[in-house]
């Protein structure tokens, strides 16, 4: 019925079709699973529930909160309106420091306790993360 | 102050320059045979008062001319004099002053170089290339003048940032915008003979020289900013999926798939649509790259402050150039039919569509994860981040294919190949998922996924070999740059499975013991260099029966105050020993990260062959002729 030209293009038109729906399918899927939101303690408080997932906490280091053990750093983070507790242990950014914006990665255990599997380092002491820069100026 | 003033007065009658150019080139356009020369020569005058213009901001920079902006923001008088003249790039103002630099460069060389080719595209290709250095132009001026005055005079600068400091990065800049701004010539040139036409076997043979040079250099600055990153963040990685990374990576997919269409463009005829449409994506690439880093919206951890209003302009630029090239593409570009149906399933050009697809795909796994953070926090603001098991779940099972065709397509013919002689293709398959599997069997990992990606990178590994023994010379640049892939692929995974690391935190004469490693803090030392202060540690890395010795540093800088730290590492031929120390506030305690690195030195040498393959297909097509 139809010559074999239009056949293969047709076959090649589905393929491609057939291919793109399959990547934007994983795209979508990988996500979903694989982003990580940003919090700031205020935004922790109003939480339902904690869940078992990959957040960024970000804020202040509190003025005298950093203790230091061989093994691991504690600190609180706040946003001058709630606050978290920190514990970690990894590498600390050189920029880390009491009454410096921070940014730290890891899984809520609960609504005032964070374990941190990472800090992020800034490259500029005057650089402050616009993340962190919009959690301080909503207060 | 002088010296800026040369440098300002230069700009603006660089720009002027611009329009008898245009006048001249649409003149000539209409009416001569010949080229007209006048086009060349103001062409060189632009590029003269453009590098006297550069050079005007790298003299402020020598003297310490406080009285500019742009040298008081950056610059400090107890800076060393290296360091001085590679902060005139090191900022927002000085990177666009060299783009522009390398922009008119380009230009000129272009019409050196193109003078075997017909007129009317040479000054076409001017013509749009005087419309982005036009754009370009009036952006430095308008919004980013280098060369702003400052009334009173301040006596001392703030300083560029330490990190910054650096052998690599110093050169990192400007062998990155070579790369960028190359693809502004495929650009003007892509868009200029799609207008006449002129997309053919004469034009590949030219532009292919082109795409090679910015993909040289787009490959080497990649590699250079990578290597910083390793020793000078002390992360001791290479490659973070960061945002800004990820606007350099971008580029080079889409420069690497233009240069395979090019060799089918140039052999065969055809796929001269995706040429097109991937020389206009290459400079949309780079032109967003600048966009991305410099307009401060980026979410990135590298990111310097910086100012959001100038994005404004470039977004606004950089949409009236797709919006033009999309235009001239659908009015102008007849696609090439009669050429297509002679595509056959068994054939070089077919795996080598057939792998642009996946590079396609994986251009557009790193754009979705580096602009959808921006775009979710526009509509919904919420602050995400993209990490890097999104880009490894989508990539890494799609490699397995990608380097299999990578492995295969080169051992095709053009046009039609059959299966016969190829029973070594089978049997070299079957030894490296052996090799595989005896590498894996023994590892906690997944099983499956390893076992068949490390199997595909030695298939592409052995098959490149083979190929040196039996083919000799004959299309060499691509086996060293194909082989080169499957080394770094190889060491890459290797580097992932085998690296091991301790973190701790330590005071000066305690130790700390795990099941691997012991590590001994020794002793700190202080020392003052000529704009930091420097605190040395010394500790002892007991492994087995081997001791190493490192010293790691913390440099306290004057001007900015901040603090850096460098790392010590010890590289052998196949692994690398990596530490840092951290200082941490008010206290006795240092952070201490050991790391061990397998085959590092094998990614950067892998990523150095890539590269020499461009470089040998430059030259050798030159020797020959």
């Amino acid at each position: 019925m139809y010559g074999r030209k239009v056949k293969l293009r047709f076959f090649f038109i589905t393929l491609i079709l057939l291919s793109l729906i399959l990547s934007v399918y994983l795209v979508l899927k990988s996500l979903e699973e694989n982003v990580v939101y940003f919090k700031s303690p205020s935004d922790i408080q109003l939480l339902n529930e904690v869940k078992n997932k990959k957040v960024r906490v970000g804020g202040m280091v509190k003025i005298n909160s950093i203790k230091i053990s061989s093994k691991e750093v504690n600190f609180i983070i706040t946003d001058f309106k709630n606050e978290i507790n920190v514990s970690y242990s990894g590498l600390i950014p050189n920029l880390f420091s009491e009454g410096k914006g921070v940014v730290a990665e890891g899984y809520l255990k609960d609504k005032s306790f964070f374990e941190a599997t990472k800090i992020l380092a800034k490259h500029d002491e005057n650089y402050m993360p616009p993340e962190v820069k919009a959690a301080l100026e909503e207060k | 102050m002088l010296y800026s003033s040369i440098g300002y007065y230069s700009l603006i009658f660089g720009l002027i320059i611009s329009f008898p150019i245009i006048l001249f080139s649409i003149r000539n356009f209409r009416n001569e045979e010949v080229l007209d020369y006048k086009i060349i020569t103001f062409s060189f005058i632009q590029l003269f008062l453009v590098v006297l213009s550069f050079l005007g901001l790298v003299f402020s920079f020598i003297y310490s001319d406080f009285s500019n902006e742009t040298v008081f923001n950056n610059s400090h008088t107890t800076k060393p004099l290296f360091y001085k003249i590679s902060g005139t790039w090191g900022n927002h103002e000085g990177s666009l002053l060299l783009w522009l630099v390398v922009l008119t460069l380009f230009i000129f060389l272009f019409l050196i170089k193109s003078k075997d080719l017909l007129k009317k595209y040479r000054v076409l290709t001017v013509l749009f290339q005087q419309i982005i250095i036009i754009g370009f132009f009036v952006f430095l001026i308008k919004s980013s003048n280098p060369f702003n005055y400052i009334f009173p005079v301040p006596n001392e600068g703030l300083g560029l940032n330490p990190i910054l400091q650096d052998p690599a990065l110093a050169i990192h800049p400007p062998v990155l915008y070579l790369g960028y701004v190359g693809s502004s010539i495929i650009f003007s040139s892509v868009l200029a003979a799609t207008t006449l036409n002129y997309i053919s076997k004469i034009w590949a043979i030219h532009i292919k020289n082109w795409v090679l040079v910015s993909w040289i250099f787009l490959t080497l600055g990649i590699l250079l900013g990578s290597i910083w990153a390793y020793y000078e963040l002390g992360w001791g990685g290479f490659w973070f999926w960061d945002p800004v990374e990820n606007v350099s990576l971008m580029p080079w997919l889409a420069l690497t798939t233009l240069l395979h269409c090019i060799l089918v463009l140039e052999k065969r005829s055809n796929l001269s649509s995706w040429a097109i449409i991937l020389s206009i994506a290459t400079f949309t690439l780079s032109m967003c790259g600048t966009f991305l880093v410099r307009s401060g919206i980026l979410n990135s951890v590298h990111t310097f402050a910086n100012d959001p209003e100038r994005g404004l302009f470039i977004l606004t630029f950089l949409f009236v150039l797709i919006f033009l090239s999309l235009f001239i593409f659908f009015i102008f570009h007849k696609s090439d039919d009669q050429n297509s149906s002679s595509f056959f399933l068994l054939s070089k050009e077919t795996s080598i569509l057939v792998n642009n697809w996946f590079m396609m795909y994986f251009l557009s796994v790193v754009l979705i994860g580096t602009v959808y953070p921006i775009f979710l926090d526009v509509i919904a603001s919420q602050k995400i981040s993209v990490g890097p098991p999104f880009y490894h779940k989508l990539i890494i099972p799609f490699l397995i294919p990608f380097l299999i065709f990578m492995a295969i397509g080169p051992q095709l013919k053009w046009i039609k190949s059959g299966l016969e002689e190829k029973l070594h293709l089978v049997i070299l398959f079957i030894i490296s998922l052996l090799i595989s599997f005896f590498i894996v069997k023994n590892l906690d990992i997944d099983f499956l996924v390893n076992t068949i990606l490390i199997g595909s990178a030695f298939y592409l590994f052995f098959i490149t070999i083979r190929d040196f023994f039996l083919k000799g010379f004959k299309n060499i640049q691509q086996n060293i740059a194909h082989f080169g892939f499957s080394l770094l692929i190889l060491s890459i995974l290797f580097n992932n499975i085998f690296s091991s690391e301790l973190i701790t935190n330590l005071k000066v004469g305690e130790s700390f013991k795990n099941d691997r490693f012991e590590i001994i803090f020794n002793d700190l030392k202080k020392f003052e260099e000529k704009n930091y202060t420097s605190f040395k540690g010394n500790f002892s890395i007991r492994e087995n029966e081997t001791e190493d010795e490192l010293e790691p540093e913390l440099r306290v800088y004057n001007q900015p105050n901040i603090i850096t730290s460098e790392a010590d590492i010890k590289t052998t031929f196949f692994t690398d020993k990596f530490i840092t120390m951290n200082s941490v506030q008010n206290e006795e305690y240092f952070n201490i990260r050991y790391q061990v690195k397998p085959f590092m030195l094998w990614i950067w040498i892998s990523v150095l062959l890539i590269s020499l393959g461009g470089l040998i297909s430059l030259f050798k097509k030159k020797y020959e002729k």
